[in-house]
């Protein structure tokens, strides 16, 4: 209660107002994402007292974990890492003119995420700090080994494809800096490939100019436009949402879960996304435009984000990039991040967890209005859409790293986009890999280090053990269910995929 | 270009000459580039961005700083960036040990006499650091207790890979006889984090990395790689304060090491804007802000300029090249 004294004057409301909306905008400009958001902000609230200062800095990063899925649903490109998941049912969603029931289930599962999450925080913080602790090198790569396995057997392409877009992605990822050694890979004495395939970049060039690439082969139009525009579609999909309750818990407790150990939402959002097709009565019919496959993402990916600030304000560890500008924020206005900053500055910890409730709520109104506004875009005709998207994908590429070549990258991966859907190849197991590759690979790697090789070090505790098995159960589980089904009906065949 | 910096130039010598005006001969006409060259979040950035914030609260600059992060190829990406920008006067970059680190491990093509030095900030410490679980009250009994268990059964957790944590850690085994299994991670602020999860035995974390895990109890310093103890008396916990903590030297590591964060501008500017710059950090310097930082992170902090600044640079790459070399962390030419 205390902390909502805090947050509730006039200048603080305000500031929560700005916050949300520049965090809105920042999510839906690919590129420009909430780390950068952020940190362009953080000096400016140096005259302002700390805690009004984290309310405005946190209201950007809820802004812009609600914000990620609007172009993910409109245009099949994702503003945000962690909206990638939203776009594999948002956007058909939107092609079949149910933009405004997509964008709808989207905040309200955010919404949703974000809340439990916040509840997770105020009520239970300290254990789940140290549950956070817990988690070493192998522990993380059962967590990212997971994610893959959960993910397996997703596409309707044959497997073969997907292990091939997979594998292009673990090299893309493999480029620059290997942190293990200190050396560097793949980089063939460019100077331009020090930095690696920044994530970003691929997601902006393959979603984005590859389905650009696409539309204008199919003749310059965008199927959206009989897009409901009244308030009315908020209404109707809201009295539909409450049945996919299964999927919001389980998408909920993934998303705590990876945003406090800290896997971050990117992750987060895609096992939700394969644990939501597992479990689903409508599982294969995920991908052509379910509800429920925009649902098990967003509520994923926010609760992630939000739970994220936990290990920060609790242990000094941040759970996603925005959260370490956060912490250095901490640090600047010179409050210590950790187990003694609730005991120390109760104003500013109540502060924060009074403007995550008020900061989501805000939010979710501001969204909501504006379904009908972001819905109606896609009346735009194509021929003056297009290249206004195709601007901000190359500011948006620009801006990840301030690099004129990530521009070029960007345009060669939209070909690469177009021709993996021409040759109906999958662009998401490429876009995982290249996400969690790099992190996969830096855990196991460590791990080894740490066993000396052993690989029992993925079975040496309940927790890594249970991790693990869970992942081979996925991994198996369409050769066993497959079994199964031969089982039950032997002349039933080819039920293996 | 040239005209004018010969006309400001020889405005400075009036203006020298007669002593009456400041020397105001060379302002930023544009907003200030600051690269860094570590990704958001970590040390460097913390103090750029701490730059930025404390500039525009006191109007220490005309014109805005703007930090951009280039962290690519451990850092490899913002000085050749600097590198590549000769002239500019309006680009600064700070720097951490991978000023010298990252060309000698990977063999990228850049060296700090590329750029032009400017000013040392501050240097940032480096402390021994276990489980406060652990039995381990002195760096005697710690590497005692590692010599014990064998070689390779002790855990050093650090940043990064043939930098300054693992140099360290090469150092200690050097001086020790003992032998630990270095686990690189991505960040400070993670390495610490798997020490308080007792999933390492020890780290070398600066103090501002690990200082919040002190104060709750659950980390323990053993030593500092200083030549002295560090002088701030202030208690951070209840009973310790960082000038409790003993050097390594007197623990029986004959072992210092320091890690510059210090200003660094591209090639080929003039001497005024040089110095424009140095002032500059002396403001920034002088602000109660800096001083709390300072205080905060344990930092040392030596100030140099100019010539000796350049010798201290000289001697620093001297020191990693041998200590490297006896790593063999080398990148073969």
């Amino acid at each position: 209660m205390h902390g909502f004294s805090v947050v509730l004057s006039p200048y603080t409301l305000m500031l929560m107002f700005v916050g949300v909306f520049l965090g809105i905008i920042v999510g839906v400009l690919p590129g420009l994402g909430g780390a950068n958001g952020v940190a362009i902000l953080l000096p400016l609230t140096f005259a302002m007292p700390p805690a009004t200062a984290i309310v405005m800095l946190s209201c950007i990063y809820w802004g812009a974990l609600f914000g990620g899925a609007i172009t993910s649903i409109l245009f099949n490109i994702p503003g945000e890492p962690w909206s990638v998941a939203t776009t594999f049912d948002g956007y058909p969603m939107a092609q079949q003119g149910r933009a405004g029931e997509a964008l709808t289930a989207s905040f309200t599962s955010s919404f949703f995420g974000a809340l439990c999450a916040v509840i997770m925080i105020t009520f239970i913080a300290p254990a789940v700090a140290n549950f956070a602790l817990s988690f070493g090198p192998p522990e993380f790569f059962s967590v990212y080994f997971l994610t893959f396995c959960s993910f397996i057997g997703m596409g309707r392409e044959k497997p073969a494809k997907i292990i091939v877009s997979m594998m292009i992605g673990f090299a893309l990822a493999a480029v620059g800096i290997d942190i293990v050694t200190g050396q560097l890979r793949l980089t063939f004495g460019f100077t331009e490939l020090l930095r690696g395939f920044n994530f970003l970049i691929a997601v902006i060039g393959l979603f984005g100019i590859g389905e650009i690439l696409l539309s204008m082969e199919e003749g310059l139009s965008f199927t959206g436009k009989s897009a409901k525009i009244s308030l009315r579609v908020v209404l109707e999909t809201w009295r539909r949402l409450p049945r996919f309750w299964g999927t919001a818990l389980r998408s909920m407790v993934i998303g705590c879960w990876l945003g406090v150990t800290p896997g971050g939402a990117t992750p987060a959002s895609f096992m939700a996304y394969g644990v939501a097709k597992r479990t689903s009565r409508d599982g294969d019919k995920f991908g052509t435009g379910q509800m429920e496959g925009v649902v098990a993402p967003e509520v994923a990916n926010n609760a992630a984000g939000t739970s994220a600030l936990l290990p920060m304000i609790a242990l000094g560890i941040p759970g996603s990039p925005t959260a370490a500008v956060l912490l250095g924020g901490l640090m600047i206005w010179g409050l210590q991040p950790g187990p003694l900053l609730f005991k120390e500055q109760p104003d500013f910890v109540w502060g924060l967890i009074a403007s995550m409730y008020l900061g989501n709520i805000a939010t979710l109104i501001l969204v909501l209005t504006c379904v009908p506004f972001f819905a109606a875009i896609l009346r735009i005709p194509f021929s003056i859409i297009a290249p206004v998207i195709v601007v901000i994908c190359a500011v948006g590429a620009y801006t990840v790293s301030n690099a004129q070549s990530d521009i070029w990258f960007m345009l060669v991966f939209g070909v690469v986009g177009y021709l993996f859907k021409k040759l109906d190849y999958p662009l998401a197991p490429l876009v995982l890999a290249l996400v969690l590759g790099d992190m996969a690979e830096s855990a196991f790697r460590q791990s080894m280090l740490m066993a000396q090789g052993d690989l029992r070090i993925f079975f040496s505790n309940w927790l890594v053990g249970g991790i693990t098995g869970l992942a081979l159960f996925a991994l198996f589980w369409p050769l066993i269910s497959g079994l199964l089904a031969r089982l039950r009906a032997p002349k039933a065949r080819g039920a293996t995929t | 270009m040239r005209t004018r910096r010969i006309l400001s130039c020889s405005a400075v010598m009036v203006a020298a000459a007669f002593a009456a005006a400041p020397a105001a001969a060379w302002e930023p006409s544009k907003p200030v580039e600051f690269v860094i060259p570590a990704g958001q979040g970590g040390g460097a950035d913390q103090m750029a961005r701490f730059t930025q914030g404390v500039t525009a609260k006191h109007s220490l600059m005309k014109q805005p700083v703007i930090p951009i992060n280039k962290s690519g190829g451990a850092g490899a990406e913002g000085f050749l960036d600097v590198k590549a920008s000769k002239g500019d006067d309006h680009k600064i970059i700070i720097t951490l040990s991978n000023l010298f680190t990252t060309p000698l491990a990977t063999g990228v093509p850049f060296n700090w006499k590329d750029l032009t030095p400017v000013a040392m900030l501050a240097l940032d410490n480096f402390v021994l650091w276990v489980n406060s679980d652990t039995p381990y009250k002195s760096s005697k009994d710690y590497l005692a207790a590692a010599k014990k268990a064998g070689p390779g059964k002790f855990k050093m957790a650090g940043t990064g890979a043939k930098q300054e944590d693992q140099i360290i850690t090469v150092a200690i085994e050097k001086a020790a006889g003992v032998k630990f299994t270095y686990v690189p991670f991505k960040g400070g602020g993670a390495v610490a984090t798997q020490l308080v999860g007792n999933h390492v035995n020890s780290t070398v974390n600066n103090p501002i990395e690990a200082v919040a895990h002190w104060r709750s109890g659950k980390l323990r310093p053993l030593c500092v790689f200083e030549k002295a103890r560090m002088p701030y008396k202030k208690k951070v916990t209840s009973t310790m304060a960082w000038n409790d903590i003993p050097t390594c030297r007197e623990a029986g590591i004959p072992m210092d090491y320091l890690m510059l964060r210090g200003i660094f501008m591209p090639a080929g500017v003039s001497q005024d804007v040089v110095d424009f710059y140095i002032g500059y950090f002396k403001r920034v310097r002088g602000t109660a802000e800096w001083n709390n930082l300072m205080e905060n992170g344990a930092f040392n902090q030596s100030f140099m300029t100019g010539k000796e600044y350049v010798n201290w640079v000289a001697a620093a790459e001297n020191t990693h090249r041998e200590l490297m070399r006896g790593a063999g962390f080398l990148a073969k030419k």
